[in-house]
Order: C-alpha cells, then sequence, then structure tokens
C-alpha cells in the first residue's frame, strides 16, 4: 500500500423503522441495550449529516430527546457530551449510554413519561459503500480531490470507517502514515470531526493537507 | 421538463455524478409504480416529476394508476380517515366492494416490474397477485400512521406483511409488521412551476389578479380545502391576529380527483371569512403551480395548522421560497422544522396566533427562520435525495446485512 493511491469511497445511508419506541429513561435503557448497533450509530451520527450546515454540532437523538421532550436537562447534558471521538467501536459507545442511565436511574427514583405522540422512535440504517472514480497518488492530488467529493464521501472516510468498520483510525490519517507524512497524520487522528461542519471539516483538512504537501 | 443535470447548480455536480454512480447498479431494472390518481395531491406530483428523472438515470421506470368509481373512493377517503384516527365505520360490504375493485384492477394491469412498488392503501391489495407475477414489492404509505382506527389498520397490516418491503415518511409511522420497514421522507422539485424561481413581474401579475394587496402583509395556507389541513382554525388564527396587527389571509388550494369532501369544506371556510374583504379563499384548479409559487413568493409568513399531516410538502416548499413558517407538529413536519431555528411548531390556535404575531411585528427574526428552513430544505427535501433514497431502498431488495459493499 505504501506509495499506493489513496482511493475514494462514498457511502449512503437507507434508514429503517425498527417499530420500537420508548416513553421514559428506564425504557430507553432498555431499548439502548437490545437494538442493533446500527441504531445506536445512526442515533449517534444522524444530526452530521442530515444538519450538517448547522454550528455548533446538535447533540445525538438520545440527547435532544432527554433534553427537549423530556426536560431533563441534566441527563440530557450527560448524553450530549460523550466524546464520540474517544471511542472506537459502536459497542463500546452503547456501553457508555447504558452506564450513564444506569447510574442516573440508580439516583433518581423518580422518572416521566414523554407526551404522547413524542416517544422515542428507534431507527437504524442500513450502509452502501461505493468506490469513486477518483484516486490520489499525492497530497496535492489528494487535496484537490478532496475539494471535489461529496460530503458524503468525506463522512465515510472520517467517521464511517473509524467507528462503525472499527478501523484503529480515520482512513486519510492512514494513508498518510504510509506515505511517511507520520505529522500530518497525527494532526488528523487528532481532530475531533464532531464539534465542527463537514464543509467545515473539509477546508481544514484541505489546508493541513496543503500545509504539508510542499515539504 | 428540467434533466437531472439541470439540479446540478442547486446541490452540487457531486451530488448528481453520485446518483450515476448507484443507478449503474440497477441499470436495466424495471420499476413500476401504481397509484390510485394521475392528477392532483402529493404522491401524483412526486411520480410526475420523478418517473423521467429515474429513466434518465437509466432505471426503466413505469406508472399506472388503478381505476374506481365514487362509491370505491368514498370508502377508500373512509379507510384515509380511519388511518387518522377518525372514528368511521366500514363494513364487511365496503370492505367486499374496495377488494373487488382492487381485483379487478389487477387482471386489467399488466405487472411487469422487477420491483412493483404500490403507493398508499388504495390500490394495497394487487399484492395478491404477488406469487403469481412474481419480483420484488414495495408498499409505500403516505398518510400519518400515528393513531390508526385498530380494525382498518389491521386488515391493511395483513396485506402490508406480503410485500417484501414498507416505506413511511416518520418515524412514528412505523407498524408492526414482519417485513422491512424502511423511512423515506417525501420531496419537491427545485425546477417544477411550483418551486422555480418567478420574476417578480409574473407575482405581482398574479397578485393582483387575484385581489390581494401587496402593501400589507400577507399571511398564508396553500392546501387542499380538507379537514385535516383545519382552514377553519387557519381563520381563527388570522382573526385573533387581525384584532392587534394588520394583515390579510390567503387559504388556497384545489381538491384531489380522489377526495370527495373538498367541495364541502371550501363552502364551510367561505361561511367563516364572510364580512372580511382581506381573508381571500381561493379554490384553485389544477395546474395553478404557478400561482401557488406566486402566492408563497409573496407571503410575509405561511402557515400549515395541519390537524394530520402525511409529511406536508407545503412547508418545504415555503421553506424553499425562504419564507418563515408556523406549522404543527403534526406527521413529518417536526423532520421539516426544528423549531425556533427554520420555522415554528405549534400545537394550538392559541400558540399559533401568538407566534403569527410575534413575527409579523420582528421581520429580522422571521427572516432568519426562513433563510435557516431554506438551507435544511436544500439538504433534505429536494427531489435529488428523494431519487437517492429510492434507489437505496431498490438496492436493498437484492442485499442482505447492514453494511452492503457495491
Amino acid at each position: 500500500m505504501k506509495n499506493g493511491p489513496f482511493r475514494f469511497y462514498t457511502q449512503y445511508h437507507l434508514v429503517t423503522l425498527l417499530g420500537v419506541k420508548a416513553r421514559n429513561p428506564r425504557e430507553l435503557l432498555d431499548k439502548i441495550k437490545t437494538v442493533p448497533l446500527s441504531s445506536i450509530y445512526y442515533h449517534t451520527h444522524r444530526f452530521l449529516q442530515q444538519h450538517h450546515y448547522l454550528s455548533p454540532e446538535p447533540p445525538n437523538d438520545f440527547a435532544y430527546w432527554l433534553t427537549n421532550i423530556l426536560n431533563m436537562k441534566e441527563l440530557g447534558e450527560l448524553f450530549a457530551s460523550v466524546d464520540t471521538a474517544e471511542f472506537h467501536s459502536m459497542e463500546a459507545l452503547r456501553s457508555r449510554f447504558v452506564e450513564i442511565l444506569e447510574d442516573w436511574l440508580s439516583e433518581n427514583k423518580y422518572t416521566v413519561d414523554c407526551p404522547p405522540g413524542q416517544e422515542f422512535y428507534f431507527s437504524a440504517c442500513k450502509t452502501f459503500i461505493l468506490p469513486m472514480p477518483y484516486s490520489a497518488r499525492n497530497l496535492k492530488e489528494f487535496a484537490e480531490i478532496l475539494r471535489q467529493i461529496s460530503i458524503n464521501s468525506l463522512y465515510f472516510h472520517i467517521f464511517e470507517a473509524r467507528l462503525r468498520l472499527e478501523k484503529d483510525e480515520n482512513d486519510f490519517a492512514a494513508w498518510f502514515r504510509l506515505q511517511g507524512k507520520d505529522k500530518l497524520a497525527e494532526d488528523m487522528s487528532r481532530l475531533d470531526p464532531y464539534t465542527i461542519t463537514l464543509e467545515g471539516l473539509r477546508e481544514k483538512i484541505i489546508n493541513m493537507v496543503r500545509e504539508h504537501a510542499g515539504n | 421538463m428540467p434533466g437531472i443535470n439541470d439540479y446540478a447548480p442547486i446541490v452540487g455536480p457531486s451530488v448528481i455524478s453520485e446518483l450515476y454512480l448507484l443507478s449503474q447498479r440497477l441499470a436495466g431494472k424495471t420499476v413500476q409504480n401504481i397509484n390510485s390518481t394521475s392528477v392532483g395531491g402529493g404522491v401524483a406530483e412526486i411520480l410526475t416529476r420523478m418517473i423521467p428523472l429515474l429513466r434518465e438515470l437509466g432505471i426503466d421506470a413505469k406508472w399506472d394508476v388503478i381505476k374506481g368509481n365514487d362509491k370505491f373512493f368514498n370508502i377508500t377517503k373512509k379507510i384515509h380517515n380511519a388511518l387518522h384516527g377518525a372514528n368511521v365505520v366500514l363494513t364487511s360490504e365496503d370492505w367486499d366492494y374496495f377488494l373487488g375493485v382492487n381485483r379487478g384492477n389487477a387482471e386489467e394491469i399488466n405487472f411487469s416490474g422487477d420491483i412493483v412498488f404500490i403507493h398508499d392503501p388504495q390500490p394495497i391489495a394487487l399484492v395478491e397477485r404477488k406469487e403469481q407475477v412474481g419480483g420484488k414489492w414495495i408498499w409505500r404509505g403516505h398518510v400519518d400512521f400515528t393513531n390508526p382506527l385498530p380494525p382498518v389498520m389491521k386488515f391493511l397490516e395483513s396485506y402490508i406483511n406480503r410485500y417484501d418491503s414498507a416505506v413511511f415518511s416518520a418515524p412514528a409511522f412505523a407498524r408492526d409488521v414482519r417485513i422491512p420497514q424502511v423511512l423515506i421522507s417525501p420531496s419537491i422539485d427545485p425546477l417544477s412551476d411550483k418551486n422555480k424561481e418567478l420574476p417578480q413581474e409574473t407575482v405581482n401579475e398574479v397578485l393582483e389578479r387575484l385581489g390581494i394587496d401587496r402593501s400589507r402583509p400577507i399571511v398564508t395556507q396553500i392546501s387542499r380545502f380538507d379537514r385535516l389541513k383545519d382552514p377553519g382554525g387557519v381563520v381563527e388564527v388570522y382573526k385573533k391576529v387581525k384584532k392587534h396587527v394588520d394583515c390579510q389571509l390567503v387559504l388556497a388550494g384545489g381538491g384531489a380527483t380522489d377526495d370527495p369532501e373538498g367541495i364541502k369544506v371550501l363552502e364551510e371556510v367561505k361561511c367563516s371569512a364572510i364580512g372580511d374583504p382581506d381573508i381571500h379563499i381561493i379554490f384553485l384548479p389544477p395546474a395553478s403551480d404557478i400561482e401557488i409559487n406566486a402566492l408563497q413568493r409573496a407571503s410575509t409568513v405561511v402557515l400549515q395548522k395541519s390537524l394530520k399531516e402525511g409529511f406536508g410538502l407545503t412547508v418545504s416548499e415555503a421553506l424553499w421560497k425562504a419564507k418563515p413558517v408556523i406549522a404543527s407538529a403534526v406527521g413529518g413536519i417536526p423532520l421539516q422544522i426544528k423549531h425556533k431555528y427554520s420555522g415554528i411548531l405549534t400545537y394550538s390556535i392559541e400558540g399559533t396566533a401568538h407566534y403569527l404575531k410575534q413575527l409579523l411585528q420582528e421581520p429580522k427574526y422571521a427572516q432568519q427562520l426562513g433563510l435557516n428552513g431554506r438551507e435544511h430544505v436544500k439538504n433534505n427535501f429536494l427531489i435529488t435525495r428523494h431519487i437517492r433514497d429510492y434507489l437505496l431502498l431498490f438496492l436493498s431488495l437484492y442485499h442482505e446485512g447492514d453494511v452492503v459493499y457495491l
């Protein structure tokens, strides 16, 4: 792979409905424990693509529901502040949500139901991955292609590859390392892509790559 | 009719090239759409735009319409109302007639699709022919399924379970069925007569023709004259606001050929508006898209005070024109509006009146809501996203698993 070109891929989600819902934190806990991992993934990443122009980045669906529907600000904040970038598998992320809810429920005996019709409806997604007709042989080409590709392609290499396909680091960082650009790879790995819009992320990576392209 | 590449300046060339990438995986597949009306209503509107674009992408897309008489459509209207929770009674004779019309149509239709895509409850029982004609079958429910009447839903579910996949417009519509359920929002076409950019002269000409004063604020609801769109509630909202802020109300819409109640509701609304020359109730004939477009563009605030809503595409239409929208939090509307960010979500006549006064008196805030709304529609509710979701849906029929490498 060293000196091999970087092949760009893209991905799309088809959203599936599980027909499972929760009315309160206890039911949320029960369902989070049992839904497929693609559901945890969907509810923690949906906002990134559907609201990718929003900055600051909105919370995950669980945090939004707890805060805005159940009016449980503290619990909602605990969910919103889970640092998704630190997790390397969806199972680990699921465990963290379970831990938060179990801790909270052990200390808070009261629980409330949401108004009828505003339940948390669990969805999941089926992901389709396709190769794009683009490949980069060097950093200069990489930056040029990065400007043209869709948000979905950027999303795939940064989020999908690392967290859902459980690779150690995002695809870009891995390729930079193979090119002997360790500093760029480190910088790329250190980026927290969850707190920036996707267009902002695109610009940032292009600038980083251009800085290193001349070295 | 615009071609697929005409959308590139709006959504970006990468979105279009990726549609081609996906459609190549379905090259040569025939997709046969079947619904109950060729004009009027959201489903016919979407199919009219979508079929030529799918064909351009290499999918052999077709569209057939089932035939039915007044009796059939009165029964399907009852089914429609029952799905929205109305306490209507469907007799066994009604169901027998409904099935008879479906079976009669099944005899006449030439089923030729690799994928047969049935829209809404009216033709749902065509699936009885699935074993005989083969292929993959999809059923899409376009209406609000949040709180359906149980016996009616049970009857429909016995048919839904015979399909390969079901599609709904909002997460709350998901049913307890054995087949995969998919969430696909409908969409608007930014290049259609209803949504394309209009010259100011055209907007002025339409408003003048309809007798609406452009110098004062205009509050508009565009929708069919249907109780579930709550036109009476809209008039009440207007009357509450008018006490404090000068404005005009425009209630404009047409009727679909499968909706016999429309005229009755129109007359009721006209009665409630007697004596106020600032209330404009306009029954639009089919092919009034330019008029609708002009009315939305001339509006100061757009309302969609529906009691139930399959999706509520008029919300996306208004947001696409960067209009501030106040809409009920029902059906698919919360997917289109993030409260106080890309519009206002309300739950009552009083709440709608409160926010309407606010938006009429705070034009800068109203403008920002509209601009945010347009961006949200651009990313999520244009026809290009809808085509992409349909391509993925078709592909999902041939590929198992959560992650598919194509």
